[in-house]
């Protein structure tokens, strides 16, 4: 009976292999899988050009990003007022509306409601921003979470101003 | 399985069964012996074999002319609808076919609930239907999305956010599901590759499903264990195939009036709608057979725990055989657990139209009642009428009742003379 507990050669051949074995079901498996990630077509899709010079102030246009449609709203003064009016206390998802919006006077966020991904409807809901009809999430002047499901602010995506009337998504 | 040997006759016969002994198996599906009070309830593990196979062959046939592409999948199903010869009938069979297939499941597993056809020693039976019927739930839903409506894009695309809710790899999980940032050509083409697959492996399941029932044999309204074969049981062919492709006959009425008088009943107008993914329709509602578990997913006010929360509203079906302690099957001779298994089904469908209601109000007031009694009758009700029900004398044979003692040819004889 000693002798059956002693770890031997045998065990230690065994392990090896099962060890070995694994690491290989695992490559091969690993293609299997990574198969189904985003190709390299949806990946070239990344960045987006946006003329805007034909937005007036209390307008949004959407675009389509990676799939995706994005707000760009080019706020009015009051619009903004009430976005920066907002003690960070009563937000679920703190953030300051300058953090959002680089420059005050144009939002560019995904139009995705982060609770299950429909597009939100704009200027409705309790807090003048936008309202998501499938399971009533209310957002801020600033794109901000503030009653409903979701859990979190629409995000911002990378962008930047390519020159004044256009926005690089991306 | 059949307590004797069996030969088949011709030597032909004998030859090909000493090899692969079919024959010994299609002798068995027909002796199989059957207890013979078993009431139209169940038939319908026929009735479902024949949905699915069903949806087979017609899903088979829409494949021929369907186009699994986002430019082109809207309207190669009209194409289908209108141009294919009979297209419109593989289509309304097959869409119809669905809902048929999920009325029918829904009314297999309560007739289980309320028979206790998931106690020892039928667990297996029944844990192996569970994902059969999680496996249903799956191809439906990836089969609605094929249309590529505004129903199908936005239902894709709740649904699909729902695995969002896992904490941290959330967001790479969802990529890899669509195969990019949103729901789109990528996410189709594999939903039709899984859509396709699906109901092989749910074939493969009921062949399981069929050979565990085999082993103990069927549950009976009684619930008592009896002797087989004797005079408890009736041979399955011809008694029971006949009572099966009656009920069946009855049921395809059912499904004829849905097909050919109300095919778009069940389904939604916007779905006629191509799919557009700036524009998410004003009310998202998922096909009806899905609507409990909506409810559920929108009671909880936190994504993560309403998503949890939904999972765990089947797996508490998964463990029921542990949850259910009372020793005593059929809930006719459990008259507490009687009340509470209407209750229950009261509840499911409470879920149900509350799921295809706004969530707001009074609505959703009730869908978190009807949730959290969902819970209570599965995790608290049950465990404890196991231990407190008072339960009533059980027969010793299903002939008990009516003759006394125990079943006796000679009986059985004088019984039929008067």
């Amino acid at each position: 009976m000693e002798e059956d507990k002693k770890t031997n050669r045998r065990d230690f051949i065994f392990t090896a292999s099962y060890a070995l074995g694994a690491v290989g079901v695992g490559a091969a498996v690993w293609p299997l899988i990574d198969q189904m990630n985003p190709d390299a077509s949806v990946k070239a899709l990344a960045s987006t050009e946006v003329d805007v010079s034909g937005v007036e102030r209390g307008q949004s246009i959407t675009v389509l990003w990676r799939g995706k449609p994005v707000f760009i709203r080019r706020r009015t003064e009051e619009e903004i007022a009430k976005a920066k009016d907002v003690k960070l206390e009563d937000l679920p998802h703190p953030e300051t509306d300058e953090e959002r919006a680089k420059n005050p006077e144009w939002l560019v966020m995904l139009g995705v409601c982060t609770h299950l991904g429909c597009v939100p409807l704009g200027d409705k809901g309790e807090y003048g921003g936008w309202f998501c009809p499938c399971h009533g999430s209310h957002y801020d002047t600033s794109g901000r979470i503030r009653k409903g499901p979701a859990p979190t602010n629409m995000e911002v995506p990378k962008y930047e101003f390519v020159n004044s009337n256009t926005i690089k998504i991306g | 399985m059949s307590d004797h040997e069996y030969t088949p006759k011709s030597k032909l016969g004998k030859w090909f069964n000493d090899r692969l002994p079919l024959l010994t198996l299609s002798n068995h599906l027909q002796e199989y012996p059957t207890p013979k009070n078993l009431n139209y309830w169940w038939t319908f593990g026929g009735i479902l074999t024949f949905c699915l196979i069903t949806q087979i062959v017609t899903g088979l046939i829409l494949a021929m002319h369907y186009v699994a592409s986002a430019d082109l999948a809207f309207g190669s199903v009209e194409h289908i609808m209108r141009d294919v010869n009979y297209g419109w009938l593989m289509r309304y069979v097959h869409a119809n076919g669905a809902s048929m297939f999920f009325l029918a499941v829904y009314i297999h597993i309560f007739r289980s609930l309320y028979y206790g056809s998931y106690k020892s020693p039928r667990e297996v039976i029944w844990i192996i239907g569970m994902i059969i019927y999680f496996l249903m739930m799956a191809t439906a839903f990836m089969g609605y999305v094929l249309p590529w409506g505004q129903m199908s894009f936005w239902g894709a695309t709740v649904i699909t956010n729902l695995f969002s809710a896992i904490p941290f790899v959330g967001e790479s999980v969802t990529n890899w599901l669509w195969g990019g940032y949103a729901v789109d050509n990528p996410t189709l083409t594999r939903f039709y590759s899984l859509h396709y697959l699906f109901p092989f492996l749910i074939f493969g399941l009921v062949i399981l499903h069929i050979w565990a029932l085999h082993v103990p044999g069927n549950n009976n309204p009684i619930g008592i264990d009896i002797k087989k074969p004797s005079k408890d049981t009736v041979p399955f062919h011809p008694y029971i195939v006949i009572k099966d492709l009656f009920a069946l006959l009855i049921f395809l009425i059912v499904f004829a009036f849905f097909v050919f008088y109300s095919p778009n009943i069940l389904g939604h107008a916007d779905n006629y709608i191509e799919a557009n993914p700036l524009v998410t329709p004003a009310h998202i509602v998922p096909e009806w057979y899905l609507l409990p578990f909506y409810a559920i997913l929108r009671s909880i006010p936190d994504k993560l725990f309403g998503v949890i929360a939904m999972f765990a509203a089947i797996f508490v079906l998964v463990i029921l055989p542990w949850l259910d302690t009372s020793k005593v099957r059929s809930a006719i001779f459990r008259p507490l657990y009687k009340q509470f298994y209407w209750f229950l089904v009261a509840d499911v469908l409470i879920l149900g139209y509350v799921g295809a209601m706004p969530a707001e109000g009074l609505y959703l007031l009730v869908a978190r009642v009807a949730t959290a009694y969902y819970f209570l009758h599965f995790l608290v009700i049950l465990p404890v009428l196991g231990a407190k029900e008072k339960t009533l004398d059980i027969p010793l044979s299903l002939t008990e009742p009516i003759l006394g003692g125990s079943p006796n040819e000679a009986m059985v004889k004088k019984n039929k003379e008067i």
